[in-house]
């Protein structure tokens, strides 16, 4: 229950921050105000944020909180594949921060030597089921994907949406046929949103960045399969401050409350 | 094509532009040097023989294969309409078609999508005729054959206008049809041009990659070819990528040294 109790305050939390962010950039009490508290400490720097391709609404806003809250800062992103990220860090990409939405990339960067300190869970992650808007198949349970002419996309095994799918497959006991095994989440999404298939598993992020045009229909044996995102500073960075900073945001209550309110659950 | 061009300068290019030459030509190759360096020689074999290497490779060899005959089919009347027939509007159909060429070809899975997709302009109508290309091999057909095609009709209008309708005329003044000019003179004539044109267009099919993605899907034996498997593979085991894309870079070099051989026999 102490889940649902922090998940109420992250909530309550983001409505303050949906507020304050939607009087406009030249709000200063309030804005600055609650931005400081989460990162008083953290000098002004540029840095740049490795960070997963489902973080990026996420992201984005919570690096215009780091920047408000410390003037003269900067904070560059590169979204992408966390496997992508990861390789592009042990090709020696410059970077400062990295967030990963698996473990198992996390793990990658930490073995290459390149993490300082030890990563953080920031936020996790489940699957849900998408269908068209309206869910004009009557899908309402994970069996239903198995029925006869149902067009089913997921993530290819390969990739932590798909290796989420292949638990989730396990532990139930269902074995999905799927038409396609996309290499990302994206494509799983677009495939439903343009009407080529009629259902397919995508994060429950991606089920609420996507609003209207799909429909998402929630299935217990999603518990089965959480999948975790690790943030952590790099070793690399010229700016170790700054990046601890992003890091503390990110992890502290507004962080949460900005990751709650687009859909992630906590670690 | 660039062979038909023959710009012969027999004694003395300027010493210098050796120096840019080779930069380019160095530009090219190293990053294909590269990726022979970082084989892992000991796994190779085992890496692309794995059943999901072979599916792809098979795969991919017999759409690109099927998306040269298509493209052969309609760029060969196409080459010939452009560059033989003269009407208002040729020049703005000749963009139009040539499109492909310059879209990423994510932007041509789209439009690709909204055509033959489940609820595309045509697609919707095929769905209810029982005509299903969603997450078929077709799609990947369709979709290669949109980004090869513009490689064929370009290639051969190049060699149909080098050509020239002299000998066209000729036959045509000795009395023989359009049809028989057309197969007995036009076609004999730019052979190695349209050889060559098939064998770019084949190279394109055997690569892509983005329209099918984003228009046929991914699954093993039926739409992922090697590009896709290649990219799916990049996700956990890298040296199985690299030996993936030396598999690919040793067919497509094959294919393209083997022709040039070829239709240079063919042009003597």
């Amino acid at each position: 229950m102490s889940w649902r109790r922090a998940t109420t305050g992250a909530a309550a939390a983001a409505l303050g921050l949906g507020l304050l962010t939607g009087c406009g950039s030249n709000d200063d009490s309030g804005a600055s105000g609650s931005a400081e508290s989460a990162s008083a400490s953290a000098p002004g720097g540029d840095i740049t944020v490795f960070a997963a391709a489902s973080l990026k609404g996420t992201f984005t806003e919570l690096g215009q909180m780091y920047e408000t809250a410390n003037p003269g800062s900067h904070v560059e992103f590169s979204f992408a594949g966390s496997s992508d990220l990861a390789a592009q860090l042990d090709q020696g990409a410059a970077a400062d921060v990295f967030a990963s939405a698996d473990t198992t990339n996390m793990t990658k960067v930490v073995d290459a030597g390149l993490v300082e300190g030890s990563p953080v869970d920031f936020a996790a992650n489940t699957l849900t089921i998408v269908t068209a808007p309206g869910n004009p198949k009557g899908i309402t349970s994970f069996t239903d994907l198995n029925r006869e002419g149902t067009l089913v996309v997921t993530c290819a095994p390969q990739v932590p949406c798909g290796s989420a799918t292949q638990k989730v497959e396990t532990a139930s006991g269902v074995d999905l046929t799927p038409v396609s095994e996309e290499s990302s989440v994206t494509d799983v999404l677009n495939k439903v949103t343009a009407g080529q298939a009629d259902a397919g598993l995508v994060y429950v992020t991606d089920a609420a960045s996507a609003g209207e045009k799909v429909t998402a229909v929630a299935f217990p044996e999603a518990a089965q399969a959480v999948n975790t995102y690790p943030i952590a500073t790099l070793s690399a960075s010229k700016t170790p401050d700054a990046a601890q900073g992003f890091v503390d945001l990110v992890t502290g209550p507004d962080g949460q409350a900005v990751l709650a309110k687009a859909g992630f659950a906590q670690p | 094509m660039i062979r038909e061009a023959r710009v012969r300068v027999p004694s003395g290019l300027p010493g210098w532009i050796f120096v840019p030459a080779a930069l380019g030509g160095l530009f090219v190759v190293l990053p294909l040097f590269a990726m022979l360096a970082s084989v892992d020689w000991s796994r190779f074999f085992q890496l692309v023989t794995s059943e999901s290497s072979l599916a792809a490779l098979e795969l991919s060899l017999r759409t690109a294969a099927l998306s040269t005959v298509l493209c052969v089919l309609l760029g060969v009347p196409m080459a010939a309409v452009l560059s033989r027939s003269s009407f208002r509007g040729l020049h703005v159909l000749r963009s139009l078609v040539l499109l492909p060429l310059v879209l990423p070809p994510v932007v041509g899975g789209i439009a690709l999508l909204y055509t033959f997709g489940r609820k595309g302009l045509i697609g919707q109508h095929l769905e209810v005729a029982g005509i299903h290309i969603a997450f078929t091999t077709t799609a990947v057909v369709l979709a290669q054959t949109f980004v090869a095609l513009p490689f064929l009709v370009v290639s051969l209008e190049g060699s149909l206008r080098t050509a020239g309708s002299r000998y066209e005329h000729a036959a045509a003044t000795l009395g023989a049809s359009p049809t028989t000019v057309f197969r007995r003179v036009t076609l004999p004539l730019v052979l190695p041009g349209l050889v060559s044109g098939a064998v770019l267009s084949f190279a394109r099919a055997l690569g892509e990659f983005g329209a099918t993605l984003t228009f046929a899907g991914s699954l093993q034996g039926v739409t992922r070819t090697l590009p896709l498997e290649i990219y799916l593979q990049r996700e956990t085991d890298a040296d199985a990528a690299v030996a993936l894309s030396l598999v690919l870079v040793v067919v497509a070099v094959l294919i393209v040294v083997g022709s040039r051989g070829w239709a240079s026999r063919a042009a003597v």
